[in-house]
């Protein structure tokens, strides 16, 4: 069966994983550094990458701010709203059960989801990649628009966890999942840290937005649907581990376009049963180091 | 008589004069998502567990359900009765990967195996892709009542409603139920009293799956159709929304949140997107100051009124 395959066939697929990939980990990365610090589940991430998306759209269609500008101020813009969202609703929730946090993500999700649409319509809207042309590799046509992002969320994720694995910060955010008390006795601000660290993971999500938008059309359900599978790729990876994050999400989006390649049908569900499997064998997720 | 069969009296007394002022179908959408909460609220309410994808049991019973009574001609007590049954067998698979958890992981692993059941449901034939399963026929209950106007089968989704109500209050109150309530609260404890959590999880999974499913297939055979929206994921938080509103862990909460969700839904339902908006803003002011719920609020308030 393999010879039926062309080569432009398995690697246009092969890239367009490599594309989903960066996104998936990307996006459950944010997941991963809220979660490790917080224990909360951000059912909002989503959303805030929706956001991000939507952020960019607009500043160029009303302010003329082209993507590179976008690039930095929409994750500022959605990590700012983020921080509001974190000082209103989360912190007052923060000594209860972690699951009404998580409940409490969704419901903003749902609102803001819903009044984008209410304002947008639900059709996506077109946004033109800012590099244009591409390189021929003679089995097959790489735009450089797809090169970008595959490069820049490679070095995104790397940097992000060379920060909290090596870091002094990322020290005092590991200290202060264990115990906040004592890291606060050593004269640290760990309410104002859980904040700028929720900022930082919803800015991430926003960023991925950003970087989404000339490949995805920006609609407002973009991010739900993404969500699906970057939920898998949490359980898969661990949740709460930042390299098994980004780990899973490459090697999903993978799976996922080889799965494409060799049997369409089940493309769509390939996280899911890898997800069953990693369960039952390794009910704490595959790089977790917590025991069973 | 004790305060709870008062009122539960006096709510039958209601429901059965109800369809003569108020439009039948909707009474019967909210007596299906009475059952469905019910159904959440042993898990939530009960034993503390957050299943974050319950509309797998609701929708795949009512597609079950719908398909038998479609196929096969069955009757809709017997196909509501076959669709409990096929989500509880789903509950106990689902169970068997996910009871080792609680708390998030538990809520993660359901949310992720219902999104898989919602698409193994859209790939297989029997459930007509996109379009839903149609047409679903009503024929007799056991053979004899005429169920073809929807006035008529109200009352025999009434007196389903009521058994299943009636069902989960005796689990509820059963040593087995009260076991449900000792795990939630504290269930290491109950495991060094030589109990195994695990087991009686799975058990309250499997029964609540089950009561889920009768709503999921009841719901079936009210619209005479199944369609992926009832396997979907706004689905498996509607519940939430209406479990946590109404008062979790009560009895006559998921009664009132219910009610009041599909009411809300049927008023905007010509608004666009506001129905959603709508159960967004009311889930979060429940999260932030109403986390007993209307009826839960209303217990402790008469509770503080007697002590004084």
């Amino acid at each position: 069966m393999f010879d039926m395959i062309s080569p432009q066939l398995l690697f246009g697929q092969l890239l367009i994983g490599l594309i989903n990939g960066s996104f998936y980990a990307m996006l459950s990365m944010g997941l991963a550094i809220i979660f490790g610090l917080m224990n909360v589940v951000n059912f909002a991430h989503g959303v805030q990458y929706m956001l991000g998306a939507f952020c960019a759209w607009l500043l160029l269609n009303y302010l003329g701010v082209p993507y590179w500008g976008a690039l930095i101020i929409a994750p500022l813009a959605v990590g700012a709203f983020g921080m509001l969202m974190e000082r209103l609703v989360l912190r007052p929730l923060q000594h209860l059960d972690h699951l009404y946090a998580l409940l409490a993500t969704y419901a903003i999700a749902l609102i803001v989801e819903g009044l984008v649409r209410q304002e947008y319509g639900s059709t996506g809207l077109p946004y033109a990649a800012p590099i244009s042309g591409g390189m021929n590799l003679g089995f097959m046509f790489l735009p450089y628009y797809r090169l970008w992002v595959v490069v820049f969320s490679i070095v995104t994720c790397a940097g992000t966890w060379l920060l909290i694995e090596y870091s002094k910060l990322g020290a005092y955010l590991r200290a202060a999942n264990e115990n906040p008390n004592i890291v606060e006795s050593f004269g640290i601000n760990v309410p104002r840290m859980i904040t700028l660290t929720y900022g930082l993971g919803v800015g991430l999500a926003a960023l991925s937005g950003v970087l989404a938008a000339p490949i995805y059309q920006v609609s407002p359900s973009m991010g739900s649907g993404l969500m699906i599978t970057v939920f898998a790729v949490v359980v898969i990876g661990g949740i709460g581990s930042i390299s098994g994050a980004i780990v899973t999400g490459y090697i999903l989006g993978l799976a996922e376009a080889i799965t494409k390649v060799f049997y369409p049908e089940a493309a769509t569900t390939v996280a899911f049963v890898v997800m069953i499997v990693v369960l039952l064998l390794k009910p704490n997720g595959i790089f977790s180091s917590e025991k069973a | 008589m004790s305060k709870t069969s008062v009122i539960a009296i006096a709510l039958l007394a209601v429901a059965l004069v109800a369809p003569l002022f108020v439009y039948p179908v909707t009474l019967m959408t909210i007596l299906c998502f009475i059952v469905f909460a019910c159904s959440f609220n042993l898990l939530l309410g009960y034993t503390g567990l957050l299943c974050f994808g319950h509309a797998m049991f609701f929708g795949s019973a009512a597609y079950v359900a719908g398909w038998l009574m479609k196929t096969y001609g069955l009757t809709p007590e017997m196909g509501i009765l076959a669709g409990g049954l096929f989500s509880a067998a789903l509950g106990l698979l689902v169970g068997i990967i996910a009871v080792r958890k609680s708390g998030i992981t538990f809520a993660m692993i359901t949310f992720a195996i219902a999104q898989f059941v919602y698409f193994i449901l859209l790939r297989s034939p029997f459930t007509g892709g996109e379009d839903g399963l149609q047409k679903i026929p009503r024929e007799p209950v056991l053979g004899l009542i005429d169920v073809t106007r929807n006035f008529n089968y109200y009352y025999v989704v009434l007196a389903i409603t009521v058994l299943a109500v009636f069902f989960f209050y005796r689990i509820v109150h059963s040593p087995f139920g009260e076991i449900l309530k000792a795990i939630r609260d504290n269930d290491a404890r109950v495991e060094s009293l030589g109990m195994k959590p695990e087991r009686y999880k799975l058990m309250a999974l499997v029964l609540s799956a089950g009561l889920a499913g009768v709503a999921g297939a009841m719901k079936a055979s009210v619209f005479q159709f199944a369609t992926l929206t009832d396997v979907s994921f706004p689905i498996s938080t509607e519940v939430i929304i209406m479990t946590l509103l109404g008062g979790l862990g009560t009895l006559f909460g998921p009664m009132v949140g219910a009610g009041f969700i599909i009411y809300l839904n049927e008023y905007l339902a010509s608004f666009g997107e506001w129905a959603l908006i709508s159960q967004g803003i009311i889930l979060l002011l429940v999260i932030l100051f109403l986390r007993r719920g209307i009826v839960g609020e209303f217990n402790a308030w008469m509770k503080r009124r007697q002590a004084s």
